[in-house]
């Protein structure tokens, strides 16, 4: 038979391995990291394309060998050698990709969890985490005991809704009731680590823009602004449609379900500027609805918020020109257009194509 | 073992064995082919089964003509070619027509069709009207679905997620679902078919284990169809009553849940993917093994791997919503079954390597596409179990990962799993052979365009290209016209095929009754086949794999008396055994030569 020697096999599988490990670290397939999450995916990514290579390399090395080695001599109409299996190897080849799956469902598990993904003390601290948040709003003390009862998602929605800012361009939908026994519903990202305090950011989603509201303050603003090395809570929830809250550097997505309140926590860990995308598909704009994440110093962000407050104490006449409801289509997405490189023409001319189609 | 080989091999081949066994079962040569039957209601499996390959083929070359319209606007980053609202449109009709108009049927409806019945020596499926009645719903369901486009296609997505759907254009809406519901309908139908079939029709002598294994991938595709297909059509319903009646199932505002929709939708779209797989699967092992002129590796591995698949199938769905409603124990138990159905699919590959292995492989287009259809499904399917890991789903979900994972699997799979098919199985359905030298470039050509359009789409997802958008940030376009270069080139792949067809289907090469030198029943008759397929009920001479057991020399007398089950195929030169059998040794070690599916 035309196996080969031991000798060349066994040099063929160190290669094979060093090769996986080199590519698995040496990939570059990955954006720039900039939250303490998204070390740890990045690590769990690294070990996936590291076993996927190997696989990978063993199965084209095999077809590509058989396709040069096995191939029939012309004329040659005679059969292969009847083997019809190997039950050790069979067996070989069952246990090791359920090892290896078992392998890295553990590890995800556990950088889900490490992530704060599934504490399963998470239902029972967010109710201590709301009551904490909200004892810093004066006037909504009351409205936390009075919801304690209340499923979780209802509560959230209240808690979130409780600064007037917030529940001012918030859609007012029923909240859907969540499982009673089996746990939160609407879902979470991140855990909520007691004691530390929170930078707490909430967020509508809407076709084709993001709103942000800074609770304790009368900020609305299209971009998300937070602070470095501190843990942020970013309040979800959509207006109309299904939207979802990326951020590619973050390495962290979260659906924005009307009639539903999420939350995403993250630990920025880099400053810089990062896109923010819309990623579940929204209607014709959906490409458009990008915004971007500054992170930036505590005392900058606090600057920042205080000049948008100055800019929206002449009146609330800013953070109602931020609303959609109130510009016509083509200059509410005016500056999204300029990133794309489109031309205020253009976009009129879309327009009006889009109202003559529908 | 190797000087015994050729010794073995001056004996009659496996191949002729079979033949000679099923002389009397071989069908007459059928009278003057009226090729009027293939456009009308004909309840002949064969005519159902080319009617549906023709018609999905049809249907495909629209879904790819949608794919390079979208494609052409992804070439540059603005929205510079259609309307955003047409764009939308585009890839929403797009995966509607592949998914439910061409791979489907064409894997199921088609081959299933063609191959069922004559594999397992049948003279027709069980149901020939509802045979003929599941083709004939989906040319209107296509036409219906395609006549959208005047009166504003559908534009949210082939998942249709409300309220989203809800929102958009109504006519369009109501037109997609309208289709989907018939074409289920269609799929459901075809599904009880096979099944019965299946289980009722096989010759004497043929038992489960015995049966190629395109017939246990048909089994489970079938069972997964009957089982998923109804909740999809529940959700269709639902879907509409919000849509026409203002009913609040699942929009918000009147209290509704959308996320009900996206469970009762993946409930169905999640095996659904193996519905499209399962029997391509099959079909491939069949390739692999007649090609290589060695047994298939692990039979019965293979058959309980597609049942293990289906099982694990229909508790997966919720892998597609780790972003949406899901809660965290739920996350990860949808991430541990999704990352089970690896082994089983491991399996399979590592069986069909082991087959390749030492054969003598005929290098042509079959195995090509065959070999082709491997080396692309492990990719998508190391991707597959890479979006399985929550975390990471988490990053890459609804981004161009998803798009290059699910292309790999439901392109460099299912796709040139069917034209491995096609090449393999058109002397039998036509009587002519293909042109090889064009089969030949059509592969190449549609491999590097394959993996030029969505190789790179891996990296444009990671880096943070989300998908269904019209318009994307600059820095990817470099990437994306790479994208459209290949979606172009396999575009044109197709051409070489389509001209190739239609030139052999008449002018092509006669095809003798088994050019292949296969064991499985459908080459033990004409080419075509006539109407009924057989004159007599063939006989299994040897199992549908016992390549390279050419050596008859241990024949048997089994008394018909003594026969257990397969009495048609008992007597003086019986090459199936009596029970307890005496030629066959207790311990499977002494075995080794011998079929194991007998």
């Amino acid at each position: 038979m035309n196996i080969p020697s031991q000798i060349t096999t066994l040099l063929a599988g160190i290669a094979l391995t060093l090769v996986s490990f080199w590519y698995g670290q040496n990939h570059d397939l990955l954006p720039i990291s900039a939250s303490v999450e998204s070390i740890r995916v990045d690590s769990l990514f690294n070990l996936m394309m590291t076993i996927g290579t190997g696989i990978f390399l063993l199965v084209m090395g095999i077809l590509v060998y058989s396709a040069f080695k096995f191939r029939r001599e012309p004329g040659d109409e005679s059969d292969g050698p009847p083997v019809h299996g190997n039950i050790p190897l069979e067996i070989l080849w069952t246990a090791i990709p359920a090892i290896m799956v078992l392998g890295i469902s553990i590890y995800s598990f556990d950088i889900y969890n490490e992530n704060g993904g599934a504490d399963p003390m998470d239902h029972s601290m967010a109710h201590g985490k709301a009551h904490q948040q909200m004892a810093s709003m004066p006037g909504s003390a009351m409205a936390g005991t009075l919801v304690a009862q209340a499923d979780p998602n209802q509560q959230k929605a209240e808690v979130v809704n409780s600064d007037p800012t917030t529940a001012a361009i918030r859609e007012d939908l029923p909240q859907k009731k969540d499982a009673p026994t089996l746990g939160v519903v609407s879902p979470k990202i991140g855990g909520a680590e007691p004691g530390a305090p929170e930078f707490v950011v909430n967020v509508a989603g809407m076709q084709y823009a993001w709103l942000f509201t800074y609770p304790g303050t009368d900020v609305v603003t299209g971009e998300l602004h937070v602070p470095i090395n501190q843990k942020v809570l970013v309040n979800i929830t959509a207006n109309d449609v299904i939207h979802a809250f990326w951020v590619p550097q973050f390495r962290l997505k979260q659906d924005a379900i009307p009639g539903r309140q999420t939350e995403v926590r993250f630990t920025p860990n880099r400053l810089g500027e990062y896109p923010l995308v819309c990623a579940e598909l929204c209607g014709a704009y959906h490409g458009a609805m990008n915004t971007k994440v500054v992170v930036e110093s505590a005392e900058d962000v606090q600057k920042w918020l205080q000049s948008q407050q100055v800019a929206s104490a002449e009146g609330l006449s800013k953070a109602v020109a931020t609303t959609p409801a109130n510009m016509t289509e083509t200059e509410y997405l005016a500056p999204y257009a300029k990133e794309v490189g489109i031309s205020a023409d253009t976009l009129k001319q879309l327009h009006s194509e889009h109202h003559s189609m529908s | 073992m190797n000087d015994r080989e050729p010794l073995t091999f001056l004996m009659t081949q496996a191949a002729e064995y079979q033949e000679q066994a099923n002389l009397v079962a071989r069908g007459s040569e059928p009278d003057k082919n009226d090729w009027r039957k293939y456009f009308g209601f004909s309840t002949d499996h064969k005519v159902i089964g080319i009617q549906y390959l023709v018609t999905t083929f049809i249907f495909y070359l629209m879904g790819g003509v949608l794919a390079t319209l979208v494609r052409t606007e992804l070439a540059t980053p603005a929205s510079d070619f259609v309307s955003r609202e047409v764009y939308n449109s585009l890839f929403t009709v797009h995966a509607t027509v592949m998914i439910f108009l061409w791979i489907v049927p064409a894997g199921t409806g088609g081959f299933g069709n063609y191959l069922i019945p004559l594999m397992i020596g049948a003279r027709d499926m069980a149901f020939p009207r509802l045979n003929a009645i599941a083709f004939w719903i989906i040319p209107p369901a296509g036409i219906l679905l395609m006549s959208s486009f005047f009166v504003g296609a559908p534009g949210s997505g082939w998942t249709s997620y409300p309220p989203l759907s809800l929102m958009n254009g109504k006519a369009g809406e109501l037109i997609w679902i309208l289709s989907v519901l018939l074409l289920g309908t269609s799929s459901i139908l075809a599904a009880v078919n096979f099944i019965v079939t299946i289980f009722k029709m096989r010759i004497p002598g043929m038992g489960l284990n015995q049966m190629p294994l395109f017939c246990w991938a048909m089994l489970a595709t079938s069972f997964l169809a009957l089982v998923a297909t109804p909740v999809l059509a529940g959700a269709m319903i639902l879907l509409s009553f919000d849509l026409i009646v203002g009913t609040n199932f699942f929009n918000p505002t009147g209290g509704g849940d959308p996320i009900v929709y996206q469970h009762m939708f993946w409930f169905y779209s999640h095996p659904a993917v193996y519905i499209m797989i399962l029997p391509v699967f099959g079909m491939i092992s069949e390739i692999v093994s007649v090609h290589s002129r060695k047994p298939i590796f692990g039979y019965k591995a293979i058959a309980y791997s597609s049942v293990a698949i289906c099982g694990l199938g229909l508790i997966v769905w919720a892998h597609h919503m780790f972003t949406s409603g899901t809660p965290p124990w739920l996350r990860m138990f949808f991430m541990i079954t999704s990352m089970i159905i690896a082994v089983p699919t491991g399996i399979k590959v590592f069986s069909w390597l082991a087959t390749i292995w030492g054969g003598k492989l005929r290098l042509e287009s079959p195995l090509l596409f065959a070999m082709g259809f491997i080396s692309l499904f492990v990719i998508g399917g190391i991707s597959g179990v890479m979006v399985a890991s929550v975390p990471w789903d988490i990053h890459v979900h609804d981004t161009y990962f998803i798009v290059a994972h699910l292309h790999y699997v439901l392109f460099g799979g299912s796709v040139f799993g069917l034209y491995a098919a096609f090449y393999h199985w058109f002397p039998k359905m036509t009587g002519r052979m293909l042109n090889e030298t064009w089969g030949k470039i059509h592969f190449a050509l549609s491999y590097v365009g394959f993996n030029l359009a969505f190789m790179p789409m891996h990296k444009l997802g990671i880096e943070g290209m989300n998908r269904r958008i019209a318009e994307y940030d600059p820095k990817f376009a470099a990437l994306n016209l790479l994208c459209t270069i290949g979606a172009y080139l396999l575009a044109v792949s197709t051409l070489p095929f389509l001209v190739n067809v239609c030139w052999s289907w008449v002018y092509g090469e006669k095809a003798s009754d088994n050019p292949w030198r296969g064991l499985t029943l459908e080459w033990m008759t004409t080419s075509p086949p006539p109407v009924e397929n057989f004159d007599a009920d063939p006989v299994l001479a040897t199992g549908p794999y016992d390549y390279g057991m050419g050596s008859r020399a241990t024949e048997v007398n089994v008394a018909f008396s003594d026969a257990s089950d397969p009495v048609l195929s008992a007597g003086p030169s019986s090459t199936l055994r009596a029970k307890p059998d005496p030629a066959v040794a207790a311990s499977p070690s002494d075995r080794v030569g011998e079929s194991h599916n007998r």
